[in-house]
């Protein structure tokens, strides 16, 4: 058919104009809403955004365990929230009880103090992440290994079992108990604001009308995120275990023919998932200091929305999509109103699906063995 | 017609548990709690069976069913509270015509969309979405003008009378509003893959949830009072009503199930792609046992909004949206009788026996014990409690094997085995 023969109703089928102009429509609303906001006052909307980067990064990290999880083993962890507020809760204790964070110190006084601090900190955030790999490698083992062959829903229901498990398990009065518990950070929080120029904020001072505030919290979180990032990246891509994990990924009938070890690669998939976790449990509880035992859900869940919004089973997805929901988190929480923002989440999420139906770095789906 | 004996025990047993509880419950030897219990029973095996249809015999893995049945729950509360709080039928009249002209609009941008080929389906979305925002307004208009009228008129029967009736239509409405709400979000979410699907509808919920946590100031329902709770519904739901519901929930999914329809959306769990050769219209059959599956949702969520006369947007958190999951695999996917038996077995179970049997100060043990047993059991029947087993009356009827009886029929028989092949 010639185009000149079409009429003005079928040039605008074929061209998907009216799909098209309706999400014109509402992107439009949105800049709308949130450009008239930031004019309004952009110190405020330049501190959404660094709320946004710093709740992206946590969110990142657990988006990870999902992400390569999912890739591997085509199983959506739900426990893997629960990995992370284990992950919260062992710093805790770490830090209140054994006051681990000042080992350096205490051992080797002529040290900077600076650099005992950062050791402190950082050998927290280890054990935090050794103990919620051997959780996540104990719940596998037990859990999710005699299911691998047995029909995915099975899996799935464990999963939500053992997530269930471990919240009620951790409510119980001589475990964690089921109160909100103040978090103890293992460094002392240090703001500063910034108007022309960068200036310290001094303790219980205020900051001056118009400034955009930030801490040492945003700093720490931003370079272990990188750090671990980058780790990651490293092992996924240069050495024997992340080939063997990209390849189990692919085809796990074929690599057990090459002679990989698919459990021990699954294991050590879902230990490094859940180290991540445990970094970001560390994270999170020193960012918004309380911890309580579901305090995973939430963030669990989110991740896992950003895990899914960036296409589930690709990596930098997980990390693009942790961005973009920290963003629209704190921006809706900001601007509409608190409990407003997992709406918003999820409608982000339905909305991409519509557009990109297998997340914005997802390959198209396809069958696997 | 010949009934057989298999079918007259399974229903001569339903009805007689059914009489039998109401008489145990008249006669005040069932204490509240335990009537409670067993309709929460019943209502929760609405909802499984429901879930069941979408992904026990469709093959979708939904989590929106605790949306659906919020949806229900809340539409028709809002309706007997206004009848029974502020005397006045503006919730039922309104409701009642919203979901008649959005159906009325759902079928014709349907058919307008049938016409336009070539039309993508965002478009189509768009399109829908135009449609029954337009239907919604006029609605809500055309509702307004019926309310005087049908309030004297409905003022005019017994009080109690009108109240049934009242609450009658609110059920079945808030099914209706369910299953409208469930069209017109499947449209686009069930052409996804399988756990993207699982997932909108996740987030489905939980959007839900947020919007209940706001009905009183963003929604602008004041009387749903947002994250406060809901109070002030009238407790109608009494055994028989949902007992009512249940029986005829069984009937008809064991009809659809058994009829060339059923056939089809089995077909479709079974493999898309061969559902498709034999001309099965796939898409059309997901939406059909979405739309089914989530009006029973709906429904459930009415009868569940007046058993304890109060709704808490809690109480459709995400996380309980994994219950009728769970009871549908406990019970075993694809099975009727599973299903209502463990909503029946989880209902009285959890809530009751392990409220009464564990000893004082171990409460908190029930939700360790819970998934503990989840685990077990996954490991040890995957398939479910009932696998794929069914009671006597819901079991598929094959066809018999022709067996010949006259000298002459045998004949033909083998004449017909043992006629050379390949001609």
């Amino acid at each position: 058919m010639n185009d000149e023969q079409l009429t003005v109703l079928q040039r605008m089928i074929k061209g998907k104009w009216i799909g098209k102009g309706f999400l014109a429509l509402l992107a439009l609303a949105i800049i709308w809403w949130v450009g008239g906001k930031a004019i309004q006052s952009p110190s405020l909307f330049f501190q959404q955004i660094i709320n946004g980067i710093q709740l992206g990064f946590v969110y990142a990290l657990i988006a990870l365990g999902y992400t390569m999880v999912y890739g591997i083993v085509r199983l959506i962890n739900f426990a893997h929230g629960d990995v992370f507020m284990f992950g919260a809760f062992v710093s805790f204790f770490a830090v209140s009880l054994f006051q681990l964070h000042l080992w350096p110190v205490q051992t080797f006084p002529s040290l900077p103090p600076l650099i005992g601090i950062v050791i402190g900190t950082l050998s927290v955030i280890a054990l935090s992440m050794v103990s919620c790999a051997i959780l996540a490698m104990t719940i596998e083992r037990i859990a999710y290994k005699p299911l691998r062959d047995a029909p995915r829903i099975s899996a799935l229901i464990t999963a939500i079992g053992v997530s269930f498990f471990l919240e009620y398990f951790g409510a119980l009065p001589f475990v964690f108990t089921p109160n909100f518990i103040t978090y103890k950070r293992p460094f002392e929080i240090v703001t500063w604001y910034v108007k022309d120029g960068i200036h310290r904020l001094e303790a219980g001072a205020e900051a001056p009308p118009g400034s955009v505030i930030f801490s040492n919290v945003l700093i720490i979180i931003i370079l272990v995120s990188i750090l671990l990032l980058v780790g990651l990246n490293y092992v996924v891509r240069r050495t024997k275990i992340g080939k063997a994990m990209r390849a189990t990924a692919y085809d796990k009938p074929t690599s057990r023919l090459m002679g990989i070890n698919v459990d021990g690669v699954i294991s050590t998939t879902f230990a490094i998932g859940a180290s991540l976790a445990g970094a970001a449990g560390v994270l999170y509880a020193t960012a918004y200091p309380q911890v309580v035992f579901w305090m995973g859900i939430i963030p669990g869940l989110k991740a896992f929305v950003a895990a899914v919004l960036g296409g589930i089973g690709s990596i930098p997805g997980a990390f693009v999509g942790a961005l973009i929901m920290g963003q629209a988190e704190v921006i809706s929480a900001g601007y509409i109103s608190t409990p407003m923002r997992d709406a918003v989440a999820f409608t982000i999420l339905i909305l991409v699906l519509l557009i990109r139906p297998t997340g914005i770095f997802g390959e198209p789906e396809r069958e696997k063995a | 017609m010949k009934i057989d004996r298999q079918t007259l025990g399974f229903w001569i047993v339903l009805l007689g548990l059914i009489i039998l509880v109401q008489v145990l419950v008249s006669l005040g030897i069932l204490s509240p709690f335990w009537e409670t219990l067993l309709k929460i029973g019943a209502v929760m095996s609405i909802v499984s069976l429901g879930l069941n249809l979408i992904y026990g015999f469709n093959g979708q893995f939904s989590l929106g069913q605790w949306g659906f049945y919020a949806i229900g729950a809340y539409a028709a509360a809002d309706v007997t509270y206004r009848w029974t709080q502020m005397k006045n039928a503006s919730g039922l009249m309104i409701l009642l015509l919203v979901v008649l002209l959005v159906g009325v609009a759902l079928y014709l941008v349907a058919r307008l969309v049938s016409r336009l080929r070539g039309l993508d389906p965002l478009s189509a979305f768009a399109l829908y979405i135009i449609g029954v925002l337009i239907a919604a307004y006029i609605g809500v208009q055309l509702g307004s003008l019926l309310i005087n009228p049908v309030t004297q008129a409905l003022s005019a029967l017994p009080p109690n009378l009108s109240l049934q009736i009242v609450y009658l239509l609110a059920v079945l409405l808030g099914g209706f509003l369910a299953a409208e709400v469930s069209y017109l979000f499947g449209l686009p979410v069930l052409t996804l893959g399988s756990d993207y699907f699982g997932i909108a509808t996740l987030g489905f919920t939980i959007i839900v949830k947020v919007l209940l946590d706001n009905s009183d100031t963003l929604l602008g329902f004041e009387e749903m009072k947002g994250a406060r709770g809901m109070v002030g519904i009238p407790k109608v739901t009494s055994w028989l009503w949902v007992a009512l519901f249940l029986v005829l929930v069984i009937i008809m999914l064991r009809n659809l199930l058994h009829s060339s329809h059923g056939r089809a959306i089995i077909s479709v769990r079974e493999d898309e792609i061969a559902a498709k050769a034999m001309g099965i219209d796939v898409g059309q059959q997901k939406t059909f046992a979405f739309v089914l599956g989530s009006f029973l949702a709906g429904l459930a969520g009415g009868l569940y909004a007046h058993i304890n006369g109060f709704l808490h947007p809690n109480t459709f958190n995400f996380i309980k949206s994994f219950d009728p999951m769970i009871i549908v695999v406990f019970g075993g996917l694809g099975s009727i009788s599973g299903t209502i038996m463990a909503a029946f077995t989880w209902a009285l179970v959890l809530e009751g026996f392990l409220r009464i049997l564990l000893p004082a100060g171990f409460e908190t043990w029930r939700f360790v014990v819970y998934p503990l047993f989840l685990l077990v059991m996954m490991l040890l029947r995957p398939q479910g409690l009932f696998g794929g087993f069914e009671f006597p009356y819901l079991r598929q009827v094959l066809p018999k094997p022709y067996t010949p009886k006259t000298q002459e029929q045998l004949s033909l028989v083998h004449a017909v085995e043992e006629a050379p092949e390949g001609d």
